[in-house]
């Protein structure tokens, strides 16, 4: 079997229509750069869901973080993508260049968090904030973090979380969203989860979950498996990134997350708030912690702002009535026009 | 969700490694995995995340064989 | 030494640094009048362009600013079929400058005028609180000879794209130094002299040309379809990018196609000399990896085919191409 098998059997079905969520922001990044809606029957819909941490992070989160980042001895810590998610006193990008009468914030594009304990050294009389968004791919980095930081007795760094974890927001859209017929699961999370994790929807759902990867390939291969087991009347996990991702994840990163993180309900932009899908820092880690149990609050985005709908797929971006009048990328309102991996977003870039 | 892309380990200093993608040198921090040198790691925001198996090019040939594996198995 | 706000009194502190820095470096019968204003004898259609220059570092791997300062603005007269011949330019510097870098910058401008066949005429200094940082202005003129006619307006249905070589050395090169990412890649910051003259040479109808800086490839098509009412589509496969620009791109998510340049071009072309426009393109320095990256036809938008050959549109760039999370 070669790929060309793979995608003339997918362009030539023609069984009843299927709804597909890639649930990770970077999978549909990659199906739209490969044009993989092109190569598959107008049958087989691919939905995008919720899985980009910048999209679903509340205001109170972007609030927090300008609140530091104007502190006296603070300086803030962000990934690039943050920077243009609006929050009520204004973005991290307009308040790094100074709102009126107000202090400049103190900001700093990080590519890895890191970044933060070399700082932290050099400069002891600074408190570095990390603005800690992610998912379970990038919450043991944030732990190993703050293991060396307690090793090596750093005090000045502090973490701002919005950790989320993917289980329960898939649980959320199972029983929210039911005419979705498969899952196309993120495949870096899976690296730290493993695939046991979607065995409990699967059943319960009776649906296929196809942890994928990030090449044309992965994807179209992971689309072709969950047609065929909906054709054959199945709904289980498989696992179509073998190179990355083992039966049961990766131990050591499943154990600093125990060790560093307790669970607690947190707050999807769009969605609400879900319980047990954030990730907290716990017991003796809890002294790094920037106040982030209490970030819940959301924006109230205008009436006309369907992000919730098509966060679980209920509609495509441009089925919005704000969709490209008077929400675009340049000016967003809602979470999924705000990051580059948001499905309005990339839907409006690619004018699709 | 989340970038992450695979590259070759070239020196290893406990729990940091030196990483090249190709001719890019990035340390990253080794404290997930235990990866040999030579080994190609998964690396997501400065820390490796896991030791892939084999190389892209070769991962892709063995997915389809995967996939004609479980059809026949069934 | 360092530069000081008496340097920028006009003052004798501002005359000597006039004649030991700039009077040395841009000698030249206009410039040496040292008149309010330069004259300058031209004739027919001139073009006329103008740009900034802000790069942190200031000297980098392939290039400096002054370099830059000239490179730019020469190519955006080239772009236009026009023959680049004077360069104004304007120093802001910040206090806390390095007088012996500002020498080398200011040496490092003067060479590339001569490569690229320009005298600067004119010029100011300003100096400004700050950190010992330096931007420039330059502002160049050249003249269009008879019978050329160079617009993004000018593309139709037929005609062939061809890109003078790897996309998003530059970009990958400043931001390797502000990520602190090890690696050799060289800006490709260059004058494009040799290629524009090539490809006039060898008797090219020359329709379009533009250079590929900021924004990026992407960004330029679009502009292109937009002018000349086409739609434009480019072959992925077809795009050159050096590997470790690619391994650079990939490990921050940023996109080759939004990557800037600074000595880079796309020329396009009737489709019958294409390839007598590939092989002088290929002939020069600048030029040497140039490629077929796309066609012309009728219609509207940018489109791009993708290596499993689906086709898909694409837009500008938006926002800054910042490290991402995902």
């Amino acid at each position: 079997m070669e790929i060309k098998d793979i995608i003339q059997y997918l362009s030539e079905y023609d069984g009843k229509p299927l709804k597909l969520m890639e649930v990770c922001g970077t999978h549909t990044a990659a199906i739209f750069k490969n044009g993989i809606r092109e190569l598959i029957s107008p049958k087989i819909k691919l939905i995008s869901g919720p899985g980009c941490p910048v999209c679903v992070t509340p205001t109170a989160f972007i609030d927090k973080c300008v609140e530091y980042a104007k502190a006296t001895g603070c300086e803030l810590l962000t990934f690039g993508d943050m920077m243009k998610v609006p929050g009520t006193g204004g973005s991290l990008s307009e308040n790094k260049a100074g709102i009126d009468g107000e202090n400049r914030a103190d900001i700093t594009i990080m590519y890895s968090p890191f970044e933060a304990i070399e700082k932290a050294k050099a400069q002891p009389d600074k408190t570095f904030v990390v603005a800690a968004v992610g998912f379970e791919t990038t919450a043991p980095t944030y732990a190993l973090l703050l293991k060396q930081a307690k090793q090596e007795g750093i005090t000045n760094i502090k973490l701002v979380t919005a950790l989320k974890t993917a289980i329960p927001a898939l649980n959320w859209i199972c029983e929210n969203q039911e005419d979705i017929d498969g899952f196309i699961c993120p495949g870096h999370v899976s690296v730290i989860t493993g695939v046991h994790v979607y065995d409990d929807l699967a059943a319960k759902f009776k649906k296929p979950f196809v942890v994928a990867g990030f090449e044309a390939e992965h994807i179209l291969a992971a689309i072709y498996r969950i047609v065929k087991q909906i054709e054959a009347g199945e709904g289980k996990t498989e696992n179509m990134y073998k190179n990355a991702v083992r039966e049961n994840g990766n131990p050591k990163a499943l154990e600093v997350l125990e060790e560093v993180y307790e669970e607690g309900p947190a707050m999807w932009r769009g969605l609400g708030i879900i319980e047990g899908s954030g990730l907290y820092l716990k017991g003796e880690y809890a002294a790094y912690d920037g106040g982030s149990h209490a970030l819940y609050e959301d924006m109230e985005l205008p009436k006309a702002c369907r992000c919730g709908d098509v966060i679980t797929g209920r509609i495509n971006p441009d089925e919005c009535p704000m969709f490209g009048q008077h929400c675009t990328p340049m000016n967003p309102f809602g979470p999924c026009m705000v990051s580059s991996e948001g499905s309005c977003g990339i839907w409006y870039r690619n004018k699709f | 969700m989340c970038v992450a892309i695979p590259g070759k380990v070239i020196a290893r200093d406990g729990s940091t490694a030196k990483v090249d993608f190709n001719g890019n040198i990035v340390n990253v921090n080794a404290g997930l995995v235990d990866p040999q040198i030579g080994q190609y790691v998964l690396v997501h925001a400065g820390c490796a995340i896991e030791v892939m198996e084999k190389d892209a090019a070769q991962e892709i040939i063995d997915i389809f064989a995967d996939i004609e594996e479980i059809e026949n198995g069934n | 030494m360092k530069i000081t706000m008496a340097h920028g009194s006009g003052g004798k502190s501002s005359a000597q640094l006039m004649s030991e820095i700039f009077g040395k470096h841009f000698n030249n019968e206009v410039l040496s009048k040292m008149e309010d204003a330069a004259v300058l004898n031209v004739g027919g259609k001139i073009a006329c362009s103008t740009d900034s220059f802000v790069v942190t570092p200031l000297q980098f791997n392939g290039g400096d600013i002054g370099k830059l300062c000239v490179c730019g603005t020469v190519n955006d007269l080239l772009m236009m079929g026009a023959v680049p011949k004077y360069l104004t330019c304007g120093f802001i510097m910040e206090e806390g400058l390095d007088v012996d870098l500002l020498d080398k910058l200011v040496e490092s401008m003067a060479k590339q005028a001569r490569e690229a066949g320009v005298i600067i005429v004119a010029g100011d200094t300003k100096v400004v609180e700050g950190d010992g940082g330096l931007y420039i202005n330059t502002t160049g003129i050249g003249e269009i000879p008879e019978g050329r006619d160079v617009s993004s307006s000018n593309c139709k249905d037929g005609d062939v794209i061809i890109c003078s070589g790897n996309l998003g050395d530059h970009h990958a090169c400043i931001l390797s130094h502000r990520m602190e990412i090890e690696n050799n890649i060289k800006s490709d910051c260059a004058a494009l002299n040799d290629i524009v003259d090539g490809l006039f040479a060898a008797g090219i109808n020359v329709k379009t040309m533009r250079d590929v800086t900021r924004g990026g490839l992407g960004t330029v098509i679009n502009e292109i379809s937009e002018s000349s009412g086409v739609r434009i589509e480019l072959d992925e496969e077809g795009i050159p990018v050096d590997p470790e620009v690619k391994g650079f791109a990939d490990i921050l998510g940023l996109d080759p196609l939004y990557m800037g340049n600074e000595g880079k071009m796309i020329a396009v072309v009737p489709a019958d000399q294409a390839d007598a426009a590939l092989a002088a393109m290929r002939n020069t320095e600048h030029g040497r990896n140039a490629a077929v990256i796309g066609r012309v036809k009728e219609g509207e938008g940018a489109f791009i085919r993708t290596r499993l050959g689906a086709t898909r549109r694409f837009d500008v760039l938006y926002g800054e191409g910042l490290p991402r999370i995902c």
